[in-house]
């Protein structure tokens, strides 16, 4: 077993109130209060079980095609003709996106606690889809919040989502997008209390979801850690993910944050641009707050007063960010950068041409940070960026934006 | 460590305890539908009825709230209404009332953004005596309840249906001025509340407390306000109040003549349910 130093550790968090540093912690209604406090002790007790790791490895085996690979990109290599381009494929796990790892994790705690019901929110639909598809696997009712806009601008996944047999309940509140969908998950969940779950899609809400959702990410980098070793016989130097509210950055990023010689590199959506008021750059551009259960950055207005997000993708344009990637932000030992609407549809069509891979709009920011960096590094630089999502999603929405018409 | 200075609240109930009336706690958002017309809405909820006046500081993310005080919320924040606003308005109200509680009801946010120990003594300075703020529960402790609490405001704690009697100590530790019972595991304005399942549930509180315990969400009709006082110390009502506010907009959303005396008409109504 591996050693950790607890207080040189940047990993050891959160503390027993859910706290990385300043951020985190347990801001709920007092209904939702015992809880999650259940939650916490059933998650707990599961991490305890052998029986849950299990059958959580079973399903991720052969339910969900795990391991995702770990692709060498070599054309894009030799495209931007730097560092060692590497894809961690998760954009191949069934129902595809990084998500399902997490859904599994949480309908299997879910059913341990006699829990007869799933509620979720949705962004994009990834998170939607892959909680439909595990309630439809467990045979269970599942209801999907999602705002009106983002139901509009992602109807395939509204499709399958109502395939899987999920009831979609339109938000109009606010801007109708991922924030409002939460708010009206939780007003859901405080009416439900005796026989809802809650499945939160990102390592955001309140102690112990942003822990919980990281643990059942984090087979992302320790797998890669894994492949890095048998391909190259070393760690990466380089580690790239986008971030929305953070998940498939955190799965990434959580097993080498106490590998000093790694450098890790978070990419948020930078919407319009930094300068302009559309983004959903919340650490870039927002400030400590709090929202959904934790303290963490948000974009807010003088009066600390939300403010919606902006992004092409709808994955990305959530207000707030996961309360451990605002520790690791402060702390310094994660970098993180910004990459445009503009910049991620050039590197969406770019990397579509030259790999044969079409990415979801999330991971096309993290790529589009990839080609701002990688012409510059040696050619013995291992870098591995995270393809977290497919695109098929985004066709639509992507052929509108290039005037295309289908 | 609290400051033992008694609130308005404290002498509120007291009186109220003396002759054995119970408390007609009555919600408005502040700034709601304008910063004037809510200010007179204010003004004549005393003389209305009100024994506690309770000002929703509005939130973008109301998450505990239902459809009424949402829109409440929003109407409220178009109309530009900011926490230096509210703490305006209390101030104005103050000039012409220094004996009728005042409760800030909010979430965090604005506040954790506006500075805790700034707005603590501000909030006091403008005439404040209570708050009661729905995204901190006991574990954030320090956040903002002890902060009020050592600047002499009242931190009026919820306490709902999920709230057991393991929990209930932790909960009842920190609060002061009276304790809100939220009768429904829900929302505001939700479906209404179960008197038995009320009443016992007001009775395991009282076994715990000396602290008032007054009930709220879901109560729509001097009837059920009458019906729950009759359980419980006092009644609040919020939802229907700012619905009658709704009620009483034009298509551009500015207030019609009758706004103020209509939500006041129906503040007096419910207040009668109540002292009944």
């Amino acid at each position: 077993m591996e050693i950790v130093d607890k207080k040189n550790s940047y990993s050891a968090g959160p503390d027993e109130n859910g706290r990385f540093g300043l951020y985190g912690g347990r801001f709920v209604a007092e209904t939702l209060m015992p809880l999650i406090l259940d939650l916490e002790k059933a998650y707990g007790a599961a991490q305890q079980d052998p029986a849950f790791e299990d059958e959580l490895i079973d399903l991720q085996t052969h339910y969900v095609g795990r391991p995702s690979p770990l692709y060498f990109a070599e054309r894009l290599t030799e495209h931007y003709g730097g560092a060692k381009i590497y894809l961690k494929r998760d954009e191949l796990n069934h129902t595809g996106s990084h998500k399902i790892n997490n859904c599994l994790g949480q309908i299997l705690l879910a059913k341990r606690m006699g829990k007869t019901r799933i509620i979720a929110e949705t962004g994009a639909g990834q998170h939607g889809v892959a909680v439909a598809t595990v309630a439809a696997r467990f045979g269970l009712p599942c209801t999907v919040f999602m705002g009106a806009t983002d139901i509009e601008r992602q109807k395939p996944n509204v499709f399958r989502m109502k395939l899987l047999g999920a009831d979609i309940r339109a938000v109009t509140a606010g801007a109708g997008t991922l924030k409002d969908a939460m708010n009206e998950a939780l007003r859901d969940w405080v009416a439900n209390v005796d026989d809802t779950f809650y499945i939160i899609g990102t390592v955001a809400g309140p102690h112990p979801y942003p822990a919980m959702v990281r643990d059942f990410q984090s087979i992302i980098g320790k797998e890669t850690k894994t492949q890095m070793l048998e391909r190259e016989g070393r760690l990466p130097d380089s580690l790239v993910a986008c971030i929305g509210g953070g998940s498939n950055a955190m799965g990434l990023f959580h097993p080498f944050l106490d590998d000093a010689e790694v450098n890790i590199i978070g990419v948020e959506a930078g919407g319009l641009g930094l300068d302009t008021p559309d983004h959903a750059a919340s650490l870039a551009g927002g400030e400590p707050g709090v929202l959904h259960g934790n303290r963490t950055y948000l974009l807010q207005d003088d009066d600390g007063q939300i403010i919606e997000g902006h992004s092409i993708s709808a994955g990305l344009d959530y207000p707030g960010i996961g309360p451990e990637h605002a520790f690791l932000r402060d702390s310094g030992r994660v970098n993180y950068v910004s990459a445009t609407d503009a910049e991620a549809l050039e590197a969406f069509q770019l990397i579509t041409r030259l790999e044969g891979i079409i990415p979801a709009l999330e991971p096309s920011h993290a790529l589009a940070h990839v080609s701002k960096i990688a012409p510059d590094l040696p050619s013995d630089h291992l870098l591995v960026m995270n393809m977290c999502g497919r695109g098929d999603k985004d066709v639509f929405s992507v052929a509108e934006h290039l005037d295309v018409e289908l | 460590m609290a400051d033992t200075t008694q609130t308005r609240l404290d002498t509120r109930f007291a009186e109220l305890a003396a002759r054995n009336e119970k408390a007609f706690v009555a919600f408005v958002t502040a700034g709601d539908p304008d910063r004037e017309t809510s200010q007179a809405i204010l003004a004549g909820l005393p003389e209305a009825g009100a024994d506690v006046i309770e000002i929703g500081m509005p939130f973008t993310d109301p998450m505990a709230d239902g459809p009424a005080i949402q829109v409440a919320s929003q109407r409220a924040l178009k109309a530009g209404q900011t926490v230096v606003g509210t703490l305006d308005m209390v101030r104005a109200f103050r000039a012409d009332n220094d004996t009728t509680p005042i409760v800030l009801m909010g979430y965090y946010n604005p506040i954790y953004h506006y500075g805790p120990e700034k707005f603590v003594a501000e909030a006091k300075q403008a005439g404040v005596d209570g708050l009661i703020i729905v995204d901190l529960p006991a574990e954030e402790d320090e956040e903002l309840c002890l902060p009020a609490l050592r600047g002499g405001l009242n931190f009026i704690r919820l306490a709902t249906p999920t709230t057991d009697d393991k929990r209930l100590p932790s909960i009842l530790t920190n609060t002061s001025g009276f304790l809100y019972y939220v009768s429904i595991a829900g929302i505001t304005g939700s479906a209404a509340p179960e008197q038995n399942a009320v009443a016992s549930n007001v009775a395991r509180i009282k076994g715990q407390t000396e602290l008032p315990v007054v009930v709220g969400f879901g109560i729509r009709t001097p009837e059920q306000a009458h019906d729950i006082a009759s359980i419980a110390d006092g009644a609040v009502v919020g939802s229907v109040l700012v619905e009658t506010i709704a009620d009483n907009l034009d298509a551009d959303g500015k207030a019609q003549p009758d706004c103020i005396k209509n939500v006041l008409l129906l503040a007096s109504q419910l207040a009668s349910g109540v002292k009944k």
